[in-house]
């Protein structure tokens, strides 16, 4: 028997789940609520920009109400914002709204594809960082980018598989395998990861955890692709632990050059 | 470079030939190619056809376009509201109801009538809002927007504007302000028939107005929004020259979120025929290619069309939609009536009695809404066809300097 697989360590927190779930896109937000609860997920994100950041209890911006702070810890994110100084604005307003010193950095200029803005998203993590955020950055699959936002003091990393929503699964498969190798903070996997199998496929990778949305909010039923997911990281995680078997091209029974070292 | 020198060039009278006379052949070649990728111009025109209308082929369309819908946007729909500022207009256009020299119920809101009305539409839950007035240098000065922006800005998240087109500079102190989108419908990307409807005033210059969407984004907005009046021009050539001006937007403007409206015309003052007809079907087919063309692009749907047929484009396309709307100045609360006159000459004549009494003591609409359901209606009808209303969307703090 082996000791107990090591838990999810984020900053200072440990997670049992290795699935980090997303909050946009669902029907409504009691089918949302299902799906958090079958994922078993324990850190959730959610778009600061859906949310009330009034202080009024604004009942047509009640995303954060289904989502219960003794369950889960509340990621937001900055989902709408094009620039770091917006970025900014944005985490500092949520910060006040929410309590929650921890964010999703995301900054993506082009609304068609969502990808990130590097540049952007490290001058925003030096700020913040500086400021007492716990910052998990999105980013694209650079592994210079993701030395760099390690250095400034970031919890994690996060590239994304493919971009956001495509459901295309790990396309970005060789610099996430640079970025595994080099970090020193936990490495998410988010965006793109349409299947159970491409979740799978990055905890196999050695990632330490992934984020799904869209592939579970738009599914025909939500809660039980949760689970799915849920399934999916677990198996992939524990065969990463245990270690998959070296894949080979062919078949190699006999030694042609060195057998006759054991000949007598 | 701009789209308005760029367009002459595009081969748009070849493409709307093709949409006009495509095979079943191309049809099917385009929905092979809309399952996973990138559609290009004649793809989009063969799914515009005639041929593509047919039930088994709109059917696919359909389908396809809730796929991508659902895929790219969830299962929500995103409400705004119109709140008219004025229905003053120096223009004078065939079909519209505001034109220059139509006799009717006119008023300009002040800054505080209109803070009065939105205060109405945030009641109704609306967080996203759209500010439209007609055409006037004099009652609706670029001052008077920004000041109505600013003023708005601390309660509503995202404010929009469908205004008569400005220059860059005017813009940017309406960005400043907290504007955060820009609409500017071309009408009818038709030049000839652009110049036979718009009979006098600035918006006969179909360039200045084409390069709106451009200037506003070199201002600062970070929606932008585009459309054909569709009624005026035969739908399948503006929809070729819609879809040519978006792919144009989509790389020039490369920040911007675009959306892209298709309203039909409606009844209004004038009693403008449409010239020609769309019917339900095109309007569907015309949606679903939009989508399937333009995955990412938000698709807008307002109270123009009939609540049934709301109903049915909610999932083939559709991620954002008004509710409840009046297309009147002061039509949610009675702002303004105290102020209602007819403009004649460029001067503000007392309206007599008989006009009043005829007309009802509002502003006349710029056209007639046809689905008449409270914004809490349609939020509902939404959730039964399981769909999130989403009111909120957006944060001021995104639209500050």
């Amino acid at each position: 028997m082996t000791d107990k697989p090591p838990k999810l360590r984020i900053a200072n927190r440990d997670f049992n789940s290795r699935l980090i779930m997303g909050t946009g896109k669902f029907a409504s937000g009691e089918i949302m609520v299902s799906a958090l609860e079958a994922s078993g997920a324990e850190l959730v994100t959610v778009a600061l920009r859906r949310a009330d950041l009034s202080g009024q209890h604004d009942k047509f911006a009640n995303i954060l109400t289904f989502i219960d702070a003794k369950k889960y810890v509340l990621l937001p994110n900055t989902s709408g914002a094009r620039n770091a100084g917006e970025a900014c604005r944005l985490a500092r307003l949520g910060r006040e709204a929410t309590g929650s010193t921890w964010l999703k950095l995301e900054i993506h200029p082009d609304p068609r594809y969502l990808l990130p803005d590097g540049v952007e998203t490290l001058k925003a993590a030096e700020v913040l960082v500086k400021e007492g955020f716990t910052v998990l950055p999105y980013i694209n699959a650079d592994p210079v980018l993701a030395k760099r936002l390690e250095d400034a003091g970031c919890a994690t990393v996060m590239p994304l598989g493919s971009p956001i929503g495509s459901a295309r699964g790990i396309e970005t498969r060789a610099s996430i395998e640079i970025i595994i190798e080099q970090a020193t903070v936990p490495v998410v996997v988010d965006a793109g990861l349409g299947a159970p199998s491409h979740a799978a496929e990055a905890m196999e990778m050695g990632a330490d955890a992934v984020l799904v949305n869209t592939a579970i909010a738009v599914a025909t039923d939500p809660e039980r692709m949760a689970e799915a997911f849920k399934g999916a990281v677990t198996a992939g995680r524990a065969a990463y632990e245990i270690g998959l078997a070296v894949k080979r091209k062919e078949a190699d029974a006999t030694s042609p050059l060195t057998g006759f070292l054991n000949e007598p | 470079m701009s789209f308005a020198s760029e367009c002459d060039s595009l081969a748009l009278a070849e493409l709307s030939s093709l949409a006009q006379n495509a095979t079943a052949t191309d049809v099917e070649r385009a929905l092979r190619r809309a399952q996973g990728d990138r559609l290009g111009a004649t793809d989009f025109a063969a799914l515009i056809s005639p041929v593509a209308s047919q039930a088994t082929y709109l059917e696919a369309m359909a389908r396809r376009s809730h796929d991508l819908t659902v895929k790219h946007f969830g299962r929500v729909m995103r409400f705004f509201a119109p709140l008219y500022l004025s229905n003053e207009c120096i223009n004078v256009c065939k079909y519209c109801g505001f034109s220059r020299d139509n006799p009717i119920l006119r008023v300009t809101l002040t800054v505080d009538q209109v803070v009065t009305e939105a205060r109405y539409l945030r009641e109704q839950g609306f967080r996203h809002i759209l500010l439209v007035a007609g055409e006037h240098p004099h009652f609706v000065s670029d001052n008077y927007l920004r000041e109505c922006v600013a003023r708005l800005h601390p309660e509503w998240p995202s404010i929009s504007l469908e205004v008569g087109p400005l220059e860059t500079g005017q813009y940017a102190p309406i960005v400043g302000a907290g504007g955060e989108g820009l609409v500017v419908y071309q009408e009818t990307y038709d030049r000839a028939v652009y110049d036979a409807m718009h009979v006098s005033g600035p918006k006969r210059d179909f360039d200045w107005r084409l390069e709106t969407p451009e200037r506003a984004y070199a201002a600062g907005f970070k929606r932008l929004g585009i459309g054909a009046l569709l009624g005026l021009a035969p739908w399948r050539n503006e929809a070729i020259a819609l879809a040519a001006h978006a792919k144009y937007l989509l790389k020039k403007c490369w920040m911007a979120q675009l959306t892209i409206s298709a309203p039909r015309l409606r009844p209004a003052a004038g009693e403008f025929e449409p010239l020609v007809n769309m019917s339900d079907r095109e309007l569907v087919q015309f949606v679903c290619a939009l989508r399937i063309a333009f995955p990412e692009v938000g698709l807008v749907l307002s109270t123009r069309e009939s609540a049934k047929l709301r109903d049915h484009l909610i999932p083939l396309g559709i991620t954002l939609m008004s509710a409840g709307s009046h297309t009147e100045p002061g039509g949610y609360t009675g702002q303004g009536k105290e102020k209602l006159h007819v403009t004649k000459g460029g001067r503000m004549v007392k309206p007599d009695l008989p006009m009043i009494q005829s007309e009802g003591e509002h502003a006349t609409v710029q056209f007639k809404i046809a689905d008449e359901r409270s914004p809490a209606e349609v939020a509902a009808r939404l959730q039964q066809l399981k769909y999130e209303p989403i009111w909120k969307d957006w944060e001021g703090a995104l639209n500050e300097a």
